[in-house]
């Protein structure tokens, strides 16, 4: 049975002029218990503004336009922030943020900054209780526990301090995490330490259901089971991760590939292949593909026509002419 | 003696505290770097290669050894800067926030003696916009918070794209951008490279960025270079240990990786 499902997702801005601006629209899939979803996507194609709508939390300017998202069958939709705060973050659906150094508050000590999650969470804990399930929790990671909790985030190294908020997203065992672009912001070392401590989590059983949110696809081919890639607010394509990486259909996931690098022999003469020109404006009404400005194959009825989901093998590509 | 080096660096050090603190961020460096070269400076994080970068600008002086751009020591920030001009990590903090972009982009222009004409700026801000995939209208009267981040690392090179100066010291400029974005800037420093005969200075933690784009590599650990050569010698055929764990740690498409 599915454990996450979203159906038909649309997700607004109004801005202070009236206007909505429509970041994501027409998203729906579903996830089963043990799952790992990947969604790639360049930068300002809706992959944050999509997390706040999966965890139901709409903050003014954001709205929902449709759609339903269930965890466990519980809708999180038409909540209050209060509700979603108290009821759903932490519990349910529990997120990492993309720079550890602005989600922890700098005037505070991480063990302080964790113990609030917890206290706020767990009516009448104590103090010495919190504490004792944060050292046994932070064991874990392979850090040293003592001089990290005692630290300010300042004090920590960027890999500390992800690995921190990592630890403090799932100290309620989450049903699902939601990471996004946990380590854009880091090297490649420490970038592969991250990942190993997300894997190290879901052997342990903390959490077992993820979405992980990243541009980096090569990345994504060893993190995820599924990719789903995003464009303009749309998912354009969703299949397995060796289906979508090593054999895209989607004319936009080809081309997203032809931008990779990698420094292995014989690359340097294969040339990175930008896309041109720039993704679609959100705030007027798009008919036809969204792509279809920037497609390298685009057929002239493209532009007009509306492309739906369809199957294609044993996956969906919003492309009428993908074979 | 005239020398076509733009950076030449002979046991140059850059130490900070003193005492038992004393932090040795370059330790001992001798390297030179040729008119037209595209070097690349490969490290994982807090091994020294912005501290580097930061030598090249004159905003950190020698502490041991000498420094040299162009054969003279760097004195004077500003005439140096008509020449040498960087391209930082975070561009959020690069920006003052309190000023429309395009206002930003244009009083970059302040820093030579004779400003050209309006007419000339406003056409030269639009065609660094265009360079880095951002229609004008889109920036018209934002202001820095309105964007996102890939966005105002765009518009950081774009400031580069305006001014057009023979060294650029590209730090860690592709570690926010997504790999479309990340293509497109590479194939525009390339473009300026050849025409503009700029010589440049890549700073990145990844190693593949470094092998397409550059003519030579330094790898550098724990504030010393402990490996250089050509692209094809340092991956092909690395020497150092940590060479080969920074190649291991990206995450190829057709290589296990960490499930193995």
């Amino acid at each position: 049975m599915a454990i996450f499902e979203v159906e038909k997702l649309g997700l607004h801005y109004l801005t202070r002029f009236g206007q909505k601006i429509h970041a994501v629209t027409d998203v729906s899939f579903s996830m089963d218990q043990g799952e790992i979803l990947g969604i790639a996507g360049e930068s300002g194609c809706g992959k944050s503004t999509l997390v706040n709508g999966l965890m139901g939390l709409f903050i003014p300017p954001l709205y929902p336009t449709c759609g339903d998202v269930r965890v466990d069958g519980e809708s999180l939709m038409n909540r209050t922030p209060e509700d979603v705060r108290q009821n759903v973050l932490s519990r349910k659906v529990s997120m990492i943020p993309q720079g550890a150094f602005n989600a922890l508050n700098p005037t505070r000590k991480v063990k302080d900054i964790a113990a609030d999650v917890m206290a706020a969470h767990m009516k009448g804990i104590d103090k010495k209780q919190i504490y004792e399930r944060l050292i046994e929790r932070f064991n874990l990671f392979g850090m040293d526990t003592k001089r990290v909790l005692n630290s300010h985030p300042i004090q920590l190294t960027a890999g500390e301090r992800q690995r921190s908020v990592i630890g403090i997203s799932t100290l309620l065992n989450p049903q699902m995490v939601i990471a996004d672009e946990p380590t854009s912001a880091l090297d490649v070392t420490t970038q592969k330490v991250v990942i190993k401590m997300i894997f190290d989590l879901l052997e342990k059983g903390i959490f077992s259901t993820m979405i992980f949110i990243t541009h980096e696809l090569p990345l994504l081919r060893h993190v995820a089971d599924n990719i789903a890639i995003m464009y303009a607010g749309e998912i354009v394509e969703k299949g397995t991760a060796e289906q979508v990486v090593f054999d895209p259909r989607h004319p936009y996931t080809k081309a997203l590939m032809g931008a990779m690098l990698s420094a292995e022999p014989g690359q340097k003469q294969r040339k990175p292949t930008a896309i041109e020109g720039a993704p679609p404006n959100l705030a007027k009404p798009i008919e036809g593909c969204r792509f279809a400005e920037r497609c390298p194959s685009a057929k002239p009825e493209c532009k007009q026509k509306k492309q739906e989901i369809r199957i294609v093998g044993d996956r969906q590509v919003r492309c009428d002419y993908a074979e | 003696m005239q020398s076509n080096n733009i950076f030449t660096a002979v046991n140059s050090v850059c130490s900070f505290g003193h005492g038992k603190k004393l932090v040795r961020a370059v330790d001992d460096v001798t390297f030179h770097i040729a008119d037209e070269e595209i070097v690349s400076i490969v490290g994982g994080s807090g091994c020294g290669k912005s501290v580097l970068a930061k030598m090249m600008l004159g905003l950190h002086y020698p502490s041991a050894g000498t420094f040299l751009y162009k054969d003279k020591p760097i004195t004077d920030h500003c005439v140096h800067w008509r020449e040498v001009q960087a391209v930082f990590q975070d561009p959020f903090s690069c920006f003052n926030q309190f000023f429309p972009i395009r206002n930003q982009l244009k009083a970059a222009f302040g820093i030579y003696k004779d400003k050209p004409s309006n007419k000339e700026m406003e056409e030269r801000v639009d065609q660094a916009l265009l360079a880095v995939n951002v229609k004008p209208s889109e920036v018209e009267g934002k202001y820095p918070f309105e964007l996102s981040g890939g966005q105002m690392q765009r518009m950081l090179l774009a400031r580069i794209f305006v001014l057009r100066p023979k060294v650029l010291i590209a730090d860690e400029p592709t570690s926010m951008v997504d790999a479309c974005v990340r293509a497109n800037i590479l194939d525009y420093l390339m473009k300026l490279k050849e025409e503009l005969k700029m010589t440049i200075v890549f700073i990145t933690h990844d190693i593949g960025l470094a092998y397409y784009v550059s003519n030579r590599i330094f790898i550098m650990h724990k504030g010393k270079i402990i490996e250089q050569g050509t692209p094809d010698e340092v991956t092909q055929s690395p020497k150092s240990e940590h060479t080969i764990q920074l190649l291991e740690d990206i995450p190829e498409i057709n290589r296990e990786w960490i499930k193995a």
